[in-house]
C-alpha cells in the first residue's frame, strides 16, 4: 500500500537524532512487548508479512506520533483478536472470560536460545526458474498493490541492474493475506542514485534494492 | 545531493524524548496479564527474551566478525560469498539474520544500510536496532541525500568516493564490512574488535585508528 511507512525519499522529516548510550529498551513495557510479540510469534498464527501489514494500516498521523514499539502493540492486540487467541471484550476489560482452548505451543524460557538460533528463513528449497539474470538491466513495475508490499514507490518504474541473485523466497504480497508462498527469486538490484533522484544525485552513488521476480519486468 | 533539507518538522521527533505516558505502561501490563491468564504466554520465556537482547545479542558480535575479517583473508572472502555460513563460523545466526549479505568498504566504496519500509537489522551480530535507525528522518533520507544523513554522523565523504545505499526491503539483512584503520597493524583480533562500533558496521561512521600507545 502507498502508506507513510513507505518513506524513502520523503522530505520534511528532519534531522536524524542520536542518542548517545542508548538503552536496548528505553522503559520496561518495550521489552515486554517485544518479549509478547516474539514469543506469540512461536505460535505461527499469522505470518511475519501480516504483521507488517498490520503496522502499515495503523492511520499515517497515529503512525508517526507513535513511538516504534507502540506500533507493534498495536498490531499485537488486532492480530491475536483477528485469530482468536483472545477476545476484543478480553482486551478491553483485561480479564480472561476464559483459557484459551486452543492454546497451540507455549514458548518456554528453556526454549528461547533454540527458537532464536533457528530462526525463521523465508529462504524455500523448491524450484524456481529465475526471471532475470546477474547483469541484466530490469525495470520495477509501476504497480500501486493496496496490500502488503516489498517495492518501494521510489524505485517503481526505474531502471536498475541486477546485482546478485539470492535464490528463491517466500513472496511477501501474497503470503501477508494468506494466498500463499508463491516462492521466486529476489535479486539485489542496483539502481543508479541520478535514475532515482535525477542530477541532484551525485554522479557515482547507487541504491540497492531487494525485489522479488513479480516485482520486474525485462528493461 | 539536497541541499536544503527542511528542519521544520522537527517536532516529530520531540516525543521520543518525553516521559513514558503511564498509560502504555498499563496497557502492556494487562495485554501481559491478560495472554499468560489465557495460557498463551509464558512469563519466565519473555524474561529470556528481554534479557537475550539486553544482555546476550549485540553490536559486540558483528565487532568479532569484522575483526576476524581483517585478520585472516580466507576468512573474508568466505564471509563476502556466504555470509551466513561465515558468521556462523563464530557461532552467531537465527532470527533476523537468517539471511546475511556483508558488502565491503574500500577507498573506493562505502555503503550504508536502511530499511526505509520499516526497521529491518540484523540482530544476530548487531543486536536490536537504535531509535535512530527506525525513526523517520533516517529511512525517508538515507536514500535520497546519503552524504546530508552521514554527514550529520559527522562523516564527510569525498566526492570521488561511491555511496552505495542497502535498503533492507527483502528478507536480506547487511553488515558492512568497514576499512581496517590506519595505525592497528600490530593489534590482536580482540583488540582489534574492541575499536568496532555499531555505526561502523551500519556505515554511519568509520573504525577510527587506535590511540596512540595502543598495543596487542
Amino acid at each position: 500500500m502507498n502508506g507513510v511507512h513507505d518513506m524513502g525519499g520523503m522530505h520534511g522529516m528532519g534531522p536524524v537524532q542520536q542518542e548517545k548510550n542508548e538503552p536496548v529498551f528505553h522503559a520496561n513495557w518495550e521489552g515486554r512487548v517485544f518479549a509478547l510479540d516474539l514469543a506469540i510469534d512461536s505460535k505461527d498464527k499469522w505470518t511475519g508479512d501480516a504483521e507488517r501489514h498490520q503496522i502499515e494500516v495503523i492511520p499515517p498521523a497515529e503512525y508517526l506520533r507513535m513511538r516504534y514499539y507502540e506500533k507493534w502493540l498495536t498490531a499485537l492486540v488486532e492480530l491475536t483478536v483477528k485469530s482468536g487467541l483472545v477476545t476484543r471484550a478480553e482486551i478491553e476489560s483485561g480479564k480472561a472470560m476464559e483459557r484459551s482452548s486452543k492454546p497451540g505451543h507455549v514458548l518456554t524460557a528453556a526454549e528461547v536460545p533454540a527458537t532464536i538460533a533457528s530462526g525463521a528463513p523465508a529462504s524455500r528449497n523448491v524450484p524456481a526458474a529465475p526471471h532475470f539474470r546477474v547483469g541484466q538491466r530490469v525495470r520495477a513495475r509501476n504497480m500501486h498493490p493496496v496490500g502488503h508490499t516489498r517495492l518501494p514507490r521510489y524505485v517503481r518504474a526505474k531502471l536498475g541492474t541486477i546485482d546478485r541473485d539470492h535464490g528463491v523466497f517466500v513472496f511477501p504480497d501474497t503470503n501477508a493475506r494468506d494466498l500463499g508462498e508463491k516462492p521466486q527469486h529476489v535479486y539485489s538490484v542496483r539502481f543508479a542514485a541520478r535514475e532515482l533522484w535525477g542530477e541532484q544525485a551525485a554522479p557515482h552513488d547507487s541504491v540497492y534494492v531487494g525485489l522479488w521476480d513479480d516485482y520486474l519486468e525485462p528493461a | 545531493m539536497t541541499g536544503d533539507v527542511s528542519h521544520a518538522n522537527a517536532q516529530g521527533h520531540d516525543h521520543e524524548h518525553q516521559a513514558v505516558p503511564s498509560d502504555l505502561t498499563l496497557r502492556v501490563k494487562a495485554l501481559e496479564s491478560l495472554l499468560v491468564e489465557k495460557g498463551l504466554v509464558d512469563r519466565p520465556a519473555l524474561d529470556a527474551l528481554i534479557d537475550t537482547y539486553e544482555h546476550k545479542i549485540g553490536p559486540r558480535n558483528g565487532a568479532r566478525v569484522v575483526a576476524r575479517a581483517w585478520v585472516d583473508p580466507a576468512y573474508k572472502q568466505r564471509l563476502l560469498t556466504d555470509a551466513n555460513a561465515a558468521i556462523a563460523e563464530l557461532g552467531y545466526g537465527g532470527q533476523q539474520g537468517e539471511h546475511m549479505q556483508v558488502v565491503e568498504n574500500s577507498p573506493k566504496v562505502h555503503n550504508l544500510v536502511v530499511c526505509t519500509l520499516c526497521s529491518c537489522y540484523p540482530w544476530p551480530v548487531l543486536g536490536l536496532p537504535p531509535v535512530w535507525y527506525k525513526s523517520a528522518p533516517y529511512r525517508s533520507r538515507s536514500v535520497i541525500d546519503p552524504r546530508g544523513v552521514l554527514r550529520e554522523f559527522g562523516l564527510e565523504l569525498p566526492e570521488d568516493t561511491e555511496v552505495r545505499v542497502w535498503d533492507s526491503t527483502a528478507e536480506l539483512r547487511y553488515l558492512v564490512l568497514p576499512e581496517r584503520p590506519a595505525g592497528s597493524e600490530g593489534l590482536s583480533e580482540e583488540a582489534l574488535a574492541a575499536l568496532v562500533t555499531r555505526d561502523a558496521m551500519v556505515g554511519v561512521a568509520k573504525v577510527m585508528s587506535p590511540p596512540k600507545g595502543v598495543s596487542a
